[in-house]
C-alpha cells in the first residue's frame, strides 16, 4: 500500500518536473554560468572570463541608461497606476448617492468595470499597434489630430510623440497605465467589497466625510492588496520589452530616439540576437534578476504594516 | 412571529413601524446627502472620462480599417468612407488567418496539457506526505518569481538542441513549462481546501489513487481549474516574447509559423514600408474580436480569475 502510494506520487510528478527542469530551471542556471564566459552563441567553444562581462556591463553607457529608465518606470508606473485605480475603485464602490443605507456604488458600476478591464485581455502586441497609430507624428495620429482640431497644436508642426527624446518615456508610461488601471481597479474593488459595510456606516454615523472614510478606513484595510499590486507593477516596470521593442524606433528592438527609451530587456535581447554576444547578454539577465529580487524584498519590507484582521 | 423583545417605539403617523419609516428629510446644506450628490456628479464625470479614454482609441482603430490609405495619412478625425469588408479578407489572407490557426493549434494542446500536468503535480504536493514535498513545492513556486528574460538565451539553445525551434511541439512544451509554476501554486491552494471525506469514500470503495484523482478530485476542483484555465488561456494567447525567440524560420525552406501576436507585430513593421495601413488595422480588429467575445461572455469569471490569481 505504502509502496504503491510512492509509485503513484512519483508517476504524477515525473512529467511536470521533467518539463520544468528542462525548460525553466536548467536554462536559469545556465544563464548564471554563461554570464562568466565569452560565449558567442554560434560556436560551442567558449572560455571562462570571470567577471569581465560584469565589468564591461557597468561601462556600457547604453545599459546604464537602460537601468536608469527602468528605475524611472519603477517609480512612476506603480504610483500613477495605483493612485488612479484606487481613486476609480473608490468612486465605483462608494461614490454613489448615499441613501438611507449609507455608502453605495455609483449607478452603472458594472459597466465601468467591464470597460476599464477590457484592455487587460488584449495582448500587448495589439496595444502596441494601437498606440503606434495613436502616437503618429503627423495629423493622422489620433492625439495629434485631436490637438490640432482643438487648436492646441500647429497643424504644420505636430508633436512627434515617440521621436521626442523628452517625451518618449512618458508616452510609454501612459500606455502601461492605460493598459493596467482596469485590472487594479477590479482588484481593489474586490478587496473593498470584502470590507464589512457596517464599518463604513459606523464611520459615516460618527460624522466622517467620504474623504475621511477613504483615508482612515478603506486605505488601511486595503494595504495588503496595494502591496501586491505594487510588486506586480514593479515587475511590469522592470520588463517593458514588448512595448519598447515594438513602438520605439531604432534597429534591433527599438530603444530610440538615440537610446532615450532603452530598457534592460531590449538591450539584452539586442546583444543576444543582433550582436550574438550571448555571454554578455546572460550577464545582463543576471543583473536583471538581482534587481528584481531586491525590488521584491524592498517593496515587501518597506510597505509592511500591521495586518488588520476583519 | 412576535419577537420577545421589541424596541420601545412611539407610534408615529398611521401606525407604520417606525424602523421602516426612515423618512427622507429634505436635504439641508452641508448634509451628508448633498455631499453624496456632489460626489456623485464628480465621480460620474471622472469615471465617464476614463471610459471614453478606453473606448475612443479602440473604436477609432476599428473605424480606421474602413479608411483608405490617403485618409489615414490625412486627418485622424476624418470619418471613414470606404465601407467595404474586403479589407478584412485582405488582412486574413495576408497572414492573419495563418497566425490565427497557428495560435489555435498551439493553445489547443498547451492549455489542456498545462492544466493536466499542473493539477497532477499540485494534487500530489497538496495531498500526499513524502520526503522532499516542501522542497519540490518551493522549487515549482520559486520559478514564478523570475523574469523570462533570464532564461531566454540558454532556452533558445536548449530548444535548438532538441531540434524544436520553429515547431509547434517546441512552443507547446515551453508554454506548459512556463505556465506550471503559477498553475501549481494556485491549484495547490485549491486542492488543500477540498474535503477529504469524499476521497476516503472513493478509496474505501476500491478506487485506485489515479482513479480517485481523475474521477473524484478533479471534478471537484472545477471552479479552481476554470480560474487558472482562463488565466492560462489569456497568458498564452497574449505571449509574445517566447514565440518571438523560438518561432523564427530556421532555414529558407522552413515555413513561417508565427503566432498571432508575433504576426501582428510583423505586419506592423512591414506596413512601415508597404503602406497598406487599413490592412494592419483590420488585422488588429480581427485579433481583438475573439478576445472581446470571450471577455464579454465570461467577464465575471475572467475578472475573478485574473484578480484572484494575483491575490493568492
Amino acid at each position: 500500500m505504502r509502496k504503491g502510494q510512492y509509485r503513484f506520487v512519483a508517476g504524477f510528478l515525473l512529467a511536470p518536473l521533467a518539463l520544468y527542469l528542462i525548460f525553466v530551471i536548467w536554462p536559469y542556471l545556465q544563464t548564471i554560468g554563461y554570464s562568466f564566459t565569452d560565449w558567442k552563441g554560434q560556436s560551442q567553444t567558449f572560455s571562462f572570463v570571470g567577471l569581465d562581462n560584469y565589468k564591461a556591463l557597468f561601462q556600457d553607457d547604453v545599459f546604464l541608461e537602460a537601468i536608469w529608465h527602468n528605475i524611472l518606470f519603477l517609480v512612476f508606473i506603480p504610483v500613477i497606476t495605483i493612485l488612479l485605480a484606487l481613486f476609480f475603485a473608490f468612486m465605483v464602490n462608494a461614490g454613489g448617492r448615499g441613501g438611507a443605507g449609507g455608502v453605495q456604488g455609483v449607478a452603472g458600476s458594472r459597466f465601468y468595470k467591464i470597460v476599464y478591464f477590457f484592455p487587460q485581455v488584449l495582448s500587448l502586441a495589439i496595444v502596441a499597434v494601437l498606440f503606434g497609430a495613436l502616437y503618429r507624428s503627423d495629423s493622422g495620429g489620433l492625439l495629434n489630430g485631436l490637438l490640432i482640431k482643438l487648436g492646441l497644436v500647429d497643424g504644420n508642426n505636430p508633436i512627434e510623440w515617440m521621436n521626442e527624446p523628452n517625451l518618449v518615456l512618458w508616452c510609454l508610461m501612459a500606455v502601461v497605465v492605460w493598459h493596467g488601471v482596469g485590472f487594479y481597479l477590479v482588484l481593489f474593488s474586490a478587496a473593498m467589497q470584502s470590507i464589512p459595510r457596517d464599518i463604513y456606516e459606523a464611520a459615516l454615523l460618527d460624522g466622517a466625510s467620504r474623504t475621511h472614510t477613504f483615508f482612515r478606513v478603506t486605505l488601511p484595510l486595503l494595504w495588503d492588496t496595494v502591496q501586491t499590486a505594487w510588486v506586480y507593477l514593479g515587475i511590469i516596470a522592470m520588463d517593458m520589452f514588448v512595448l519598447v521593442s515594438t513602438t520605439t524606433q531604432g534597429t534591433g528592438y527599438g530603444g530610440g530616439p538615440d537610446h532615450h527609451s532603452e530598457v534592460m530587456a531590449n538591450v539584452m535581447m539586442r546583444n543576444f540576437l543582433y550582436f550574438g554576444k550571448s555571454g554578455y547578454a546572460c550577464a545582463m539577465g543576471v543583473v536583471m534578476l538581482l534587481l528584481t529580487l531586491i525590488l521584491s524584498v524592498v517593496t515587501l519590507r518597506a510597505t509592511r504594516r500591521e495586518r488588520i484582521e476583519f | 412571529m412576535s419577537a420577545p423583545i421589541t424596541e420601545p417605539t412611539k407610534v408615529d403617523g398611521a401606525g407604520v413601524p417606525p424602523q421602516r419609516n426612515a423618512r427622507k428629510a429634505p436635504p439641508r446644506p452641508g448634509d451628508k446627502r448633498t455631499e453624496g450628490m456632489a460626489l456623485n456628479v464628480f465621480s460620474h464625470g471622472f469615471l465617464a472620462l476614463w471610459a471614453v479614454l478606453i473606448i475612443l482609441p479602440l473604436l477609432w482603430l476599428v473605424l480606421s480599417s474602413f479608411k483608405t490609405d490617403a485618409q489615414i495619412g490625412g486627418s485622424a478625425l476624418g470619418w471613414p468612407s470606404n465601407w467595404q469588408f474586403d479589407v478584412f479578407t485582405r488582412a486574413w489572407n495576408k497572414g492573419i488567418g495563418d497566425y490565427f490557426a497557428n495560435t489555435l493549434i498551439v493553445l489547443v494542446f498547451s492549455v489542456p496539457l498545462t492544466m493536466l500536468l499542473g493539477a497532477m503535480a499540485a494534487y500530489v504536493l497538496a495531498r500526499y506526505e513524502f520526503p522532499g514535498n516542501r522542497l519540490v513545492y518551493y522549487f515549482f513556486v520559486g520559478g514564478a518569481m523570475f523574469p523570462v528574460f533570464l532564461a531566454l538565451v540558454p532556452l533558445f539553445f536548449m530548444v535548438k538542441r532538441l531540434d524544436m525551434l520553429n515547431t509547434y511541439q517546441g512552443l507547446i512544451l515551453v508554454y506548459v513549462a512556463y505556465s506550471l509554476p503559477f498553475t501549481v501554486f494556485f491549484m495547490h491552494a485549491f486542492f488543500r481546501t477540498l474535503p477529504t471525506a469524499v476521497f476516503e469514500a472513493a478509496v474505501l470503495d476500491g478506487a485506485s489513487h489515479t482513479r480517485a484523482f481523475f474521477q473524484v478530485m478533479l471534478p471537484m476542483a472545477k471552479p479552481g481549474l476554470l480560474s487558472v484555465g482562463i488565466f492560462n488561456v489569456l497568458g498564452q494567447w497574449n505571449q509574445y516574447i517566447l514565440p518571438s525567440v523560438l518561432m523564427q524560420p530556421q532555414t529558407s525552406s522552413d515555413p513561417e509559423r508565427y503566432v498571432l501576436t508575433q504576426g501582428l507585430i510583423q505586419l506592423q513593421q512591414q506596413q512601415g514600408y508597404a503602406t497598406d495601413l487599413p490592412v494592419l488595422f483590420a488585422g488588429v480588429t480581427i485579433a481583438m474580436i475573439p478576445m472581446l467575445i470571450v471577455y464579454l461572455s465570461f467577464q465575471r469569471q475572467v475578472q475573478a480569475g485574473l484578480t484572484s490569481a494575483t491575490l493568492k
